[in-house]
C-alpha cells in the first residue's frame, strides 16, 4: 500500500515560497489568532484541551504533555517557569531547527499559550549554541511580538504578563535532558538531578515548579488550542495522536523532514515511497527509528505477537517495513519512537564502525557525573575504537554487551539507557559482524565506503 | 579586562533576564568570547566577580562546554560534523579534504594562523549530510568536492562564504 | 537524644528485618540499624546527597494491595503479603523510608549492580596501592574485596591525569585516583564555606581542581582528606610516613580552643603520626580544624623541657618539691593556673591555692572565632576551672593585678602551672623580683627565670578531661609516653599540695575523681570511667551570667542565640 500524504500541521509553511520568519508574514497567515482566543478562556480549560488531545512529547521521551502539566505544584506559592527545550542534539533529528529558523512565531505563540495555561510569567528558550542564527531570529521574533503586546507585561490588554528570554547553550547534548538543562540554565555544570526528589514539576528551575517542553510539542499546543483537544485526538491513532515530523537521514535517496499523522505510515512506506528507497545498487540493512539512542532494527527481522486494536487483541507479524511509525508500536517491538530521527544504513555500512561512531558520540557527551555512564561509555568507545583501528577480538562483542548491561537502569538519568541501548541492540542483532570483524577488516575496503570513525 | 561599551551594555541587559545572577554565566561567556575570541583566565575572574560567584564556578563551565575555548583559534573556524548520519555520507573524507586543502592539523590552528579545522558532534541537519559550519554559517551536502571549493573560497577571500542551498 | 514521637516513625523491612525509623531517614541509615551494610562512596551523612557513585543501589518493593479494597494480597506459598519488586534498582542514599517499603540487598540484581560499579570505578583507576597512603583505609580496596567481581575485563589504555598536584599547603591531589564522588567539593562549599574546588573537563576526563592560582588552604582543608574515600586527596604532612594498619588510635580532644572537637591520635611505638577528627554529633560532627591537627608536633618540638631543675641545676622531683615547700613556708605566694590544664589538674591547683591561702588566676586567650570549630576562647578548659572553683569569674588577658602585687612586695613567689608569666604581661623586672615555681612542657621566659622547673606532659601524654564551650565534659586519653625527665602533672601537683600543707590526694585520675565527685557539686555522683566517649553535658547554669567570649558556631549557641549549623543534610 503506498504511503499516505503528508499532513503538514506544524510544517505547513516550511518550504513555502515567499514565507518569511517575521511577524507580519505570520500574522498575514492567521498568526496569533489562537493566542487571542486562548487568553479569553480560563487557563484550566487549555490544560484540559491538552489533556484531551493525548499529545505526547516530541523531544524523545513521548511523555503525555497534559499529564506533565498536571503534575505541576501549583500550591507552593513559588513562580512557575516554562523552559522551551530547543537544544535539538539527538543525532538524526533536525526538525526543531526548521521551526526556529523559518517559523519562529509558531513556537512563540505555542509557548505563550502554554505560559498562559499554566500561569507562567517568565519563560526561557534554551537553544543549542550551534544555532547562533536561530538565537538571533528568536530574539528578533520576541522583540516583534513584544512590540505588538503578544509578549510582555500586558498581553493583548488582558493584564496577564509573560516575558520570554533566549538562552544559548554551548555544545552539550546533556543539556537536552530536562534537569541537565535546568542546571545549565542556572549557570552550573549541566549535571542531571536525582529524581526523586528533584522532579521539575515540583523542584525545577531555581527549585521552583517548572515545565520543560520540546519545541515541536509547544507548536502542537497551539494547534490544540485552536481546534480543541478532542479534534486533535482524532488525528493520528489512539494513544498516539496528532502528527509528528520524521527526520530521515543516511542511506536513502531522498533524506529530509516529513510530517505525517502518527501511526498512519509504516517504516517501509516512509523509507521506500516517501524517501525513494535505498541508494542505487544498495539494500537496506539497518534502521534506527528514533534518534541514535533508540535500539536498531535489522532488515529481515520479524516481530510476532498480539497487540491491542480497539478493544480486541489482534495478532501481528511484522517485518521492519511493516512497523507503523507510532510510539506504542515501536516500543512494543523493542525500540522507540524517540525524537523521530530515522537513520538508515545500507549494506555498505559496517555495523562495528557504525557502533564505534555512536559510542564516540556518547562518550564525548557523557557529563561524567555518575559512575556507570562515565566509565562505561568511554570503555565501550575504547573497545570499538580498538576493534576498528587496532586489533579486534571475538570476545569484544559479548564484552561490549556486558558493559552496556552494567549501565542501563543504573544511572541518574536516561543517558545511561541512551548510551547502552545502541550497543545492546547492535550486538544482539548483528553479533556475527562483531565476532567476524577481525577477518572482515583484513580484506580490502570497498571503494566509496566512507570511514565512520 | 577591556570590553567594548556595546558588550558591556549587552552584559548588563542579559543579567537582568534572570532572577539569579549565576544564570548569566553562559550568556556572558558567549559575549566575551565573541569579542575577545577566547576566554582567558582574566575573563573568567572578571565574569566571576560580575556575577558574584567564585572563579572556579566559571572555570568549570569553560572546560565543560566545547564551544568555549581558552586559547585563540584560527581566523576561520571550520567545524565538520562527525556523528553517524554525516559519517555515513562521508564526513571523515570531507574533513580530510579540508585539512589537506587548508594545511590544517586536526583541532589545531593552522601554521599560517588562518584556520582551525575540527570535528564537532551532530549539528541537527542530518538530512543534508555531510554538514559543516564555517564560523556561524551552516553549509550542507559538503562532500569532498564541495570541501575543496569551500576551502578555495576561504583561501581567496577574507570573509565567510555564503551558505549555498 | 530526644526520641521522635512514635507517630513520626515509619516501618520498613530490609532483608526481611523490620525496623521503625524516623521519617526522612534514608535507606543506608535504616539498613545500618538492622546490621545491613550498604556500600557507598559519595554519600556522607553530614553533606548533601548527590547520588552519583551508584554503589548504594538496592532493590525496592512495595507490598501488593488489592486496588479496590486496599487489602494486602497474600502469597499462598508463604502466607505473607506479596511484594511487588521494582525491576529498576534505586539508590539507598537518595531514597527516604516510606510506609510499607521493602528493601532487598542480597539479590542477584544488587550483586550485579555492585560488581558493575566496582568494575567501572577500577577501569581508569591506577594500580597505586603499593605507593598510596590510603591503603588500609581505602573504600575502594574494602568494597572491591567485599562486593567486587575480583577481576577486570578492561584491556584498553587508562586515562592519564595530573598525578601529584599540590592543591594547597596541606593537601596533595592525585587526579587519577579520584572517583569524582564530589565529597570534597561539597564539604568546602557547605561546611568550610570556601567554595574553591570544582570539576573541570567532561565525562571520564573530568578532573578535580582548584582555580589556577587559588589554593585549597582554608583551615578545614584536611577534612577533605579524611572524607576522600580513596587516595586522591592525601595529607602532605602524613605523606609516605606510615602505613595506617600499624597505628594505634587513642581518643582525645582538640586543645586548640573551647570548641573541644573530638579527635583520634594515631601513634606507633611512642611517636604520633597524625590526628584526625572523631565523630561526635553533638560537638564537631566529623570535622576538626587543620590548626588543631598539627598540635601533636609540640610533643617533639624544640624547647621541650626535659629535666627537673632547681636553681638552674638538674635535679629530681623530690628535691624540687622540697625547694618549693621552702618557698611556700615564707608566704606571699600567688598561683597562676591555666585554661589549658585538665579539670583534674585545675582541681589540684585549687587545692594548692587554698592550702597556700593564695589568690588563683588564669590567663585568658581570646581570638577571633571562625564560626565553625575554632572558638574565640583559645583555652580549651576555662570552664573546667569554673566548675572546680579554681576561678569564679573569667580570666583577664593580662596579669596586671599580679604585677601590682609583685611590685608592692605582697607576692614574692609565683607558682605557674603551664603559663608563661612574661607572655601574660609580667615585665622582666617583675619576673626577676619573684621566685617562680614553673610546671610546664616547653622552655620560655618563665622556665628560664624559675627557681624550680618541673617538666610536665602535653595533652597527648596524659589522661584527663576538659569542659568545652557547651559545658560538656569530655575525656582525653594518653596516647604516647612522656619525655623521660617529665613528671605526671597530677603527681607533681599532688606533691606540691602536700608540701603546702594541704591534704594528701591520689595522683591518678581514677582515685582523684572520688575527691572531685565529693567536692564539686556539678560533678557529684560521677566517675571518670563513666563519662561516655562522646562526653556529658553538665549543668552550667551557675555561670550563665558570665560574659563568655564565644560566638555562634557549629553546635554551639551562646546564651539566647542560635547555633551556626553547617548546611549539611537537610
Amino acid at each position: 500500500m503506498p504511503a499516505p500524504e503528508q499532513r503538514r500541521l506544524i510544517f505547513r509553511h516550511i518550504d513555502e515560497e515567499g514565507y518569511s520568519n517575521d511577524l507580519a508574514c505570520y500574522v498575514r497567515n492567521g498568526g496569533y489568532e489562537v493566542l487571542r482566543k486562548a487568553v479569553q478562556r480560563k487557563p484550566e480549560e487549555i490544560v484540559d484541551e491538552v489533556k484531551k488531545s493525548g499529545l505526547r512529547g516530541r523531544g524523545g521521551a513521548g511523555f503525555p504533555c497534559g499529564v506533565k502539566w498536571s503534575l505541576l505544584d501549583r500550591k507552593s506559592g513559588k513562580p512557575i517557569y516554562l523552559v522551551v527545550n530547543a537544544d535539538e542534539s539527538e543525532p538524526g533529528t533536525f526538525k526543531d531547527r526548521y521551526i526556529i529558523y523559518r517559523d519562529p512565531h509558531q513556537l512563540l505563540e505555542g509557548s505563550v499559550i502554554t505560559c498562559f495555561a499554566n500561569r507562567v510569567e517568565r519563560a526561557f528558550i534554551y537553544i543549542r549554541g550551534e544555532f547562533p542564527g536561530g538565537a538571533k531570529i528568536l530574539e528578533r521574533a520576541i522583540a516583534e511580538a513584544r512590540m505588538a503586546n503578544l509578549i510582555g507585561p500586558n498581553i493583548l490588554g488582558t493584564g496577564y504578563g509573560c516575558e520570554v528570554y533566549v538562552h544559548r547553550g554551548a555544545g552539550a547534548y546533556i543539556c537536552g535532558e530536562e534537569t541537565g538543562l535546568i542546571e545549565s540554565l542556572e549557570g552550573k555544570r549541566p549535571y542531571p538531578r536525582i529524581k526523586p526528589p528533584y522532579f521539575p514539576a515540583v523542584l525545577g528551575l531555581y527549585q521552583c515548579p517548572t515545565i520543560v517542553n520540546n519545541v515541536e510539542t509547544l507548536c502542537h499546543v497551539k494547534h490544540i488550542a485552536d481546534m480543541g483537544g478532542e479534534a486533535y485526538s482524532r488525528i493520528g491513532t489512539p494513544n498516539n495522536t496528532g502528527t509528528r515530523i520524521f527526520c530521515v537521514s543516511g542511506h536513502v535517496r531522498r533524506p529530509g523532514y516529513y510530517e505525517f499523522e502518527v501511526g498512519k505510515i509504516t517504516m517501509g512506506q516512509l523509507l521506500n515511497d516517501v524517501c525513494g528507497g535505498p541508494l542505487p545498487g544498495r539494500r537496506f540493512k539497518a534502521v534506527i527509528p528514533g534518534g541514535s539512542s533508540a535500539k536498531v532494527l535489522k532488515f529481515g527481522e520479524r516481530f510476532k505477537g498480539k497487540r491491542k486494536a480497539g478493544s480486541e487483541m489482534v495478532e501481528y507479524d511484522w517485518g521492519v517495513e511493516d512497523i507503523p511509525m507510532d510510539f506504542d508500536s515501536l516500543a512494543m517491538i523493542g525500540t522507540m519512537g524517540g525524537s523521530g530521527g530515522v537513520i538508515v544504513m545500507d549494506d555498505s555500512a559496517s555495523m562495528v564502525e557504525a557502533l564505534g561512531n555512536i559510542n564516540a558520540f556518547y562518550s564525548h557527551e557523557s557529563c561524567g557525573q555518575c559512575t556507570p555512564c562515565r566509565e562505561g561509555s568511554l570503555w565501550m568507545k575504547k573497545i570499538t575504537a580498538r576493534m576498528v583501528h587496532g586489533s579486534a577480538r571475538p570476545e569484544d562483542g559479548p564484552l561490549l554487551k556486558s558493559v552496556a548491561d552494567q549501565i542501563a537502569g543504573r544511572t541518574i538519568c536516561a543517558f545511561g539507557e541512551a548510551c547502552a541501548w545502541p550497543t545492546q541492540s547492535f550486538i544482539a542483532k548483528f553479533g556475527d559482524e562483531f565476532s567476524g570483524y577481525a577477518q572482515k577488516k583484513a580484506a580490502p575496503r570497498p571503494d566509496g565506503v566512507p570511514e565512520l570513525i | 579586562m577591556k570590553l567594548s561599551p556595546e558588550t558591556l551594555q549587552k552584559i548588563d541587559e542579559v543579567i537582568a533576564h534572570y532572577p539569579q545572577r549565576r544564570s548569566a554565566a553562559l550568556p556572558l561567556l558567549h559575549l566575551v568570547q565573541e569579542e575577545a575570541g577566547f576566554i582567558s583566565n582574566e575573563a573568567v575572574e572578571w565574569i566571576a566577580e560580575r556575577l558574584q560567584i567564585q572563579p572556579i564556578n566559571v572555570y568549570e563551565l569553560v572546560t565543560f562546554y566545547p564551544m568555549f575555548r581558552q586559547k585563540p583559534i584560527g581566523r576561520r573556524h571550520v567545524k565538520v560534523c562527525r556523528t553517524l548520519s554525516c559519517a555515513l555520507m562521508g564526513a571523515y573524507r570531507t574533513c580530510a579534504e579540508f585539512q589537506k586543502q587548508l594545511n590544517a592539523p586536526l583541532g589545531e590552528v593552522s601554521p599560517d594562523g588562518e584556520v582551525t579545522v575540527e570535528f564537532v558532534e551532530c549539528l541537527a541537519s542530518c538530512g543534508t549530510a555531510p554538514v559543516v559550519m564555517i564560523d556561524d554559517e551552516l553549509h550542507e551536502k559538503v562532500d569532498a568536492a564541495r570541501a575543496r571549493s569551500l576551502s578555495d573560497e576561504i583561501k581567496a577571500a577574507g570573509r565567510a562564504p555564503a551558505a549555498k542551498p | 537524644m530526644i526520641q521522635p514521637a512514635a507517630t513520626d516513625l515509619i516501618t520498613v523491612t530490609i532483608d526481611g528485618k523490620e525496623i521503625a525509623v524516623p521519617k526522612g531517614t534514608n535507606l543506608i541509615e535504616a539498613a545500618r540499624q538492622v546490621g545491613v551494610d550498604v556500600p557507598f562512596y559519595c554519600y556522607h551523612p553530614k553533606l548533601t546527597v548527590v547520588g552519583n557513585c551508584r554503589m548504594c543501589l538496592v532493590e525496592l518493593g512495595m507490598g501488593a494491595v488489592d486496588p479496590a479494597t486496599k487489602a494486602p494480597v497474600v502469597d499462598p506459598a508463604t502466607g505473607r503479603q506479596r511484594i511487588n519488586w521494582i525491576p529498576r534498582p534505586a539508590i539507598g542514599c537518595g531514597t527516604s523510608v516510606s510506609p510499607g517499603m521493602h528493601v532487598r540487598t542480597t539479590t542477584q540484581m544488587v550483586k550485579e549492580c555492585r560488581e558493575g560499579v566496582m568494575e567501572f570505578l577500577l577501569v581508569n583507576h591506577p594500580l597505586d596501592c603499593p605507593i598510596c597512603d590510603q591503603a588500609g583505609e581505602c573504600k575502594l580496596q574494602e568494597q572491591a574485596t567485599g562486593y567486587g567481581r575480583g577481576y577486570s575485563r578492561f584491556v584498553e589504555h587508562k586515562n592519564v591525569k595530573p598525578k601529584r598536584t599540590l592543591l594547597g599547603p596541606r593537601v596533595m591531589l592525585d587526579d587519577e585516583r579520584c572517583i569524582l564522588c564530589s565529597r570534597c567539593i561539597r564539604f568546602c562549599k557547605e561546611v568550610a564555606k570556601d567554595d574553591v574546588l570544582g570539576f573541570t573537563e567532561r565525562g571520564s576526563y573530568s578532573t578535580l581542581t582548584c582555580y589556577p592560582g587559588r589554593k585549597l588552604e582554608n583551615n578545614y582543608s584536611l577534612n577533605t582528606v579524611d572524607i576522600c574515600p580513596v587516595g586522591a586527596l592525601t595529607s602532605t604532612d602524613f605523606r609516605f610516613k606510615m602505613r595506617v594498619w600499624f597505628l594505634k588510635q587513642t581518643n582525645s580532644v582538640d586543645a586548640e580552643s573551647s570548641a573541644g572537637a573530638n579527635t583520634l591520635v594515631w601513634s606507633r611505638e611512642g611517636a604520633i603520626y597524625r590526628i584526625t577528627p572523631r565523630q561526635n554529633d553533638a560537638v564537631n560532627d566529623v570535622w576538626m580544624a587543620d590548626s588543631g591537627r598539627i598540635l601533636y608536633k609540640e610533643v617533639r618540638a624544640q624547647g621541650r623541657l626535659e629535666s627537673v631543675r632547681v636553681n638552674g641545676a638538674e635535679s629530681a622531683l623530690g628535691f624540687a618539691v622540697a625547694e618549693a615547700a621552702g618557698l611556700f613556708a615564707k608566704g606571699g605566694v600567688a598561683v597562676v593556673g591555666s585554661g589549658r590544664s585538665s579539670l583534674e589538674e585545675q582541681f589540684l591547683t585549687r587545692k594548692l591555692a587554698v592550702a597556700l591561702g593564695a589568690p588563683a588566676r588564669l590567663v585568658s586567650r581570646v581570638g577571633e572565632g571562625d564560626g565553625i570549630l575554632v572558638s574565640a576562647d583559645r583555652n580549651p578548659n576555662v570552664r573546667g576551672a569554673l566548675v572546680v572553683g579554681l576561678i569564679s569569674s573569667l580570666p583577664s588577658a593580662s596579669l596586671e593585678s599580679l604585677g601590682a602585687e609583685i611590685d608592692s612586695g605582697k607576692t614574692t613567689t609565683v607558682v605557674s602551672v603551664g603559663e608563661d608569666l612574661a607572655a601574660a604581661g609580667l615585665s622582666a623586672a617583675q619576673l626577676a623580683k619573684v621566685s617562680v615555681v614553673y610546671l610546664g612542657t616547653h622552655a620560655n621566659a618563665s622556665s628560664a627565670a624559675a627557681r624550680v622547673v618541673i617538666p610536665t606532659l602535653t595533652v597527648f601524654e596524659k589522661s584527663g578531661t576538659f569542659v568545652n564551650q557547651q559545658f560538656r565534659i569530655q575525656r582525653f586519653a594518653k596516647a604516647v609516653p612522656g619525655a623521660a625527665g617529665a613528671s605526671e602533672d597530677l603527681l607533681a601537683l599532688a606533691k606540691l599540695v602536700a608540701a603546702a600543707g594541704g591534704p594528701i590526694l591520689g595522683a591518678d585520675v581514677g582515685s582523684l575523681w572520688r575527691a572531685i565527685a565529693a567536692e564539686v557539686p556539678v560533678l557529684a555522683t560521677m566517675s571518670y570511667a563513666d563519662i561516655p566517649d562522646n562526653g556529658l553535658l553538665l549543668d552550667g547554669s551557675a555561670w550563665a551570667g558570665l560574659p563568655f567570649a564565644e560566638g555562634p558556631a557549629l553546635h554551639y549557641a551562646p546564651a539566647g542565640g542560635a547555633p551556626r549549623e553547617a548546611a549539611g543534610r537537610g
